[in-house]
């Protein structure tokens, strides 16, 4: 028997909150991973692009002046942290895409119609995809630099370069989720994600110190989000993890390692509060 | 006792007016059509109903809980299967219905045995483990109304369920509604299909404009029109003047009422006879004001005479002339979260 049967409502087992958010979550997250598994062009391509500028760029300027670095490291252990930080934000700043196509195709309509325990499972699966794809892609950088001879870090250098990594991830997740409500369409996001990613890269320490940089550009830099993650995870490949340490002699002052994370921070809790409403607003 | 009632509502898109006092009831356990052109404000209130939208204003009743204070109870009671289809193309469709099964929290044994029944009933066993972005539109369709009834819900909202479909695919989508509605589920259905409402709905209201111009049984609206149904024209292309001229004419002949002047069909005349004799005398009333019979086809009354009596226009005709003031653009960004 087909039909629909009231009297059956009440056979079905009930389930508690909790229960019922992590079977929606895990079967959207799910969703994810499986659109990932069938098309992992994304993933390959996140982890290729910056394996090629290592590549090109360490070889570039493999023959710079001594003093061009800090610490007279290489510059492949140079680079190696400006592309995992890079690497992580590319993905996260990707992660509004799946859910702008949701919107544009009206499959998120199907999940709003259905009585979510939280429509927050939405967001959250992203921001479980999204760093999951992040680290990895991150984590596969690190190999593939330790393998090129750049080194690796300690495990507690290992473990400040993950929580370093979460924090950026999940700030430009965020402003990226948020981004992929405000905008009329995917074309749109592209756009911004296109034109954000390079300056974004360049005006960082990620390919220089500051110290190389022109006054202006330093200051950008000293102010760069990504700036304030790739400092940490150079230190973590000195084998010298000291968040005392100053990390960045930037034009308004110096900056440790204790600094660093709480601009991380900050940025993360100051965006998810920015967005906040406006999730709440579309979701409701 | 009404299932859904719906009192006074309205919605607009900017400048357009969606719903302009809708007033609904459908009763429990009644397969119930919504009737109206494109553009008429059907696809507003079934998204109303089943809280994508919120209206401006009025009050949404259904299975006796508010549905604007019981968001969640509500969208539980209720299986929707919209018009445009939304599926995921990388998915297949055994993993669409398990997606839908986790959304509304089924356990695992119910959901796979409900996935099964539904495979089977609506007959998708041969490619339901093939990826989504290979289906026709029929299939989407077969999906898409699995995914709506996989929870067993209380009420069925269907927008537009077969529009553009093969004819297999309707024959098997209108076979489960017809169980469906033998199995009192309340079913609420918009269709611009004259046939598809006429041969389903045990109850159907006409919308035009945002508002119910019309409500009943199908056949009870039918027989209110008194009559068979008359098109007359006296040339092959009339102008106002002379249609208006036969009008006054034949309003007075006995046994002839409900005229009305069809002006986007080249101003012919559609009225409603009480008989065959009127029709026999038609020619004769004519002639003595020099006009003469061109065309003249009568029929049993349907339900596009119920529509034209109300709005003086056919379907067709109305859906033509709401087609050019719709703005695509702005009800898609404003449909969209």
């Amino acid at each position: 028997m087909i039909a629909t049967n009231p009297s059956l409502q009440n056979e079905k087992p009930s389930k508690n909150d909790l229960n019922e958010m992590l079977q929606e979550t895990s079967a959207l997250t799910w969703r994810l991973f499986i659109q990932l598994i069938r098309r992992p062009s994304t993933l390959f391509a996140g982890i290729l692009q910056p394996l090629i500028w290592l590549l090109l760029f360490a070889a570039l300027f493999s023959k710079a002046p001594i003093d061009f670095l800090p610490g007279g490291s290489s510059y492949g252990e140079f680079l190696g942290a400006g592309l995992i930080v890079f690497t992580a934000f590319s993905g996260a700043l990707n992660a509004g895409l799946p859910l702008m196509f949701d919107r544009e195709f009206g499959f998120l309509n199907r999940l709003l119609v259905a009585p979510l325990s939280s429509r927050s499972s939405i967001v959250i699966s992203s921001v479980i995809y999204i760093t999951s794809i992040s680290l990895l892609q991150s984590f596969a950088i690190m190999a593939t630099s330790a393998l090129l001879g750049y080194g690796w870090p300690s495990l507690g250098g290992f473990l400040l370069i993950a929580i370093t990594l979460l924090l950026l991830i999940f700030a430009i997740t965020g402003l990226s989720l948020g981004l992929a409500f405000v905008l009329p369409g995917h074309i749109e996001l592209i756009a911004i994600i296109f034109i954000a990613n390079l300056p974004v890269l360049f005006a960082s320490t990620a390919l220089a110190p500051i110290s190389f940089m022109p006054e202006w550009l330093g200051w950008i830099a000293s102010i760069n989000p990504l700036t304030f993650a790739i400092e940490p995870i150079r230190m973590a490949y000195q084998n010298s993890v000291d968040l005392n340490a100053v990390l960045i002699y930037a034009p308004y002052g110096e900056v440790n390692g204790y600094y660093c994370l709480a601009i991380l921070l900050i940025l993360t809790v100051g965006l998810f509060f920015l967005i906040r409403p406006l999730l709440n607003r579309k979701l409701a | 006792m009404f299932f859904i009632q719906l009192r006074d509502l309205f919605k607009s898109y900017g400048p357009v007016m969606a719903l302009n006092g809708l007033n609904l009831e459908v009763p429990k356990g009644s397969l119930y059509g919504l009737l109206g052109p494109n553009g008429a404000g059907k696809s507003t209130a079934l998204r109303i109903i089943c809280t994508l939208l919120a209206p401006d204003s009025g009050y949404i009743e259904v299975g006796g809980r508010n549905v604007l204070l019981e968001e969640k109870e509500t969208r539980r009671s209720l299986g929707y299967v919209a018009q445009e289809v939304a599926i995921d193309k990388i998915l297949t469709g055994r993993e669409l219905l398990q997606l839908q099964g986790d959304l509304y929290h089924l356990d695992k044994k119910y959901k796979k045995k409900r996935i099964e029944e539904l495979i089977h009933r609506l007959d998708m066993h041969e490619w339901i483990d093939r990826r989504c972005g290979s289906f026709s539109g029929g299939m989407k369709r077969r999906l898409d109304l699995a995914s709506g009834l996989l929870h067993e819900p209380e009420l069925l909202i269907l927008d537009e369920p077969t529009v553009g479909l093969d004819l297999e695919s309707r024959s098997v989508i209108w076979g489960l509604l017809k169980e469906l509605r033998n199995n009192k589920t309340t079913i609420l259905l918009s269709s611009h299909y004259l046939e598809e409402v006429d041969e389903l709905a045990d109850e159907m209201a006409i919308i035009d404009k945002g508002k119910v111009i019309a409500s009943g049984k199908p056949d009870d609206l039918k027989k209110d029109l008194g009559g068979d149904r008359v098109t007359l024209r006296v040339r092959e292309f009339s102008d106002e003047v002379e249609a208006e001229s036969v009008r006054k004419l034949i309003k007075n002949i006995n046994g002839v009422s409900n005229v009305v002047v069809n002006q986007k069909q080249g101003y012919s005349l559609n009225f409603l006879v009480q008989s065959n004799d009127v029709i026999s005398n038609l020619s004769g009333h004519l002639s003595k004001e020099n006009f003469e019979v061109f065309a003249l086809s009568h029929s049993r009354p349907s339900l596009d005479d119920v529509y034209l009596q109300a709005t003086g226009k056919t379907l067709m005709d109305a859906e033509l002339e709401l087609a050019g003031k719709r703005d695509f653009k702005l009800e898609n960004k404003k449909s969209m979260r």
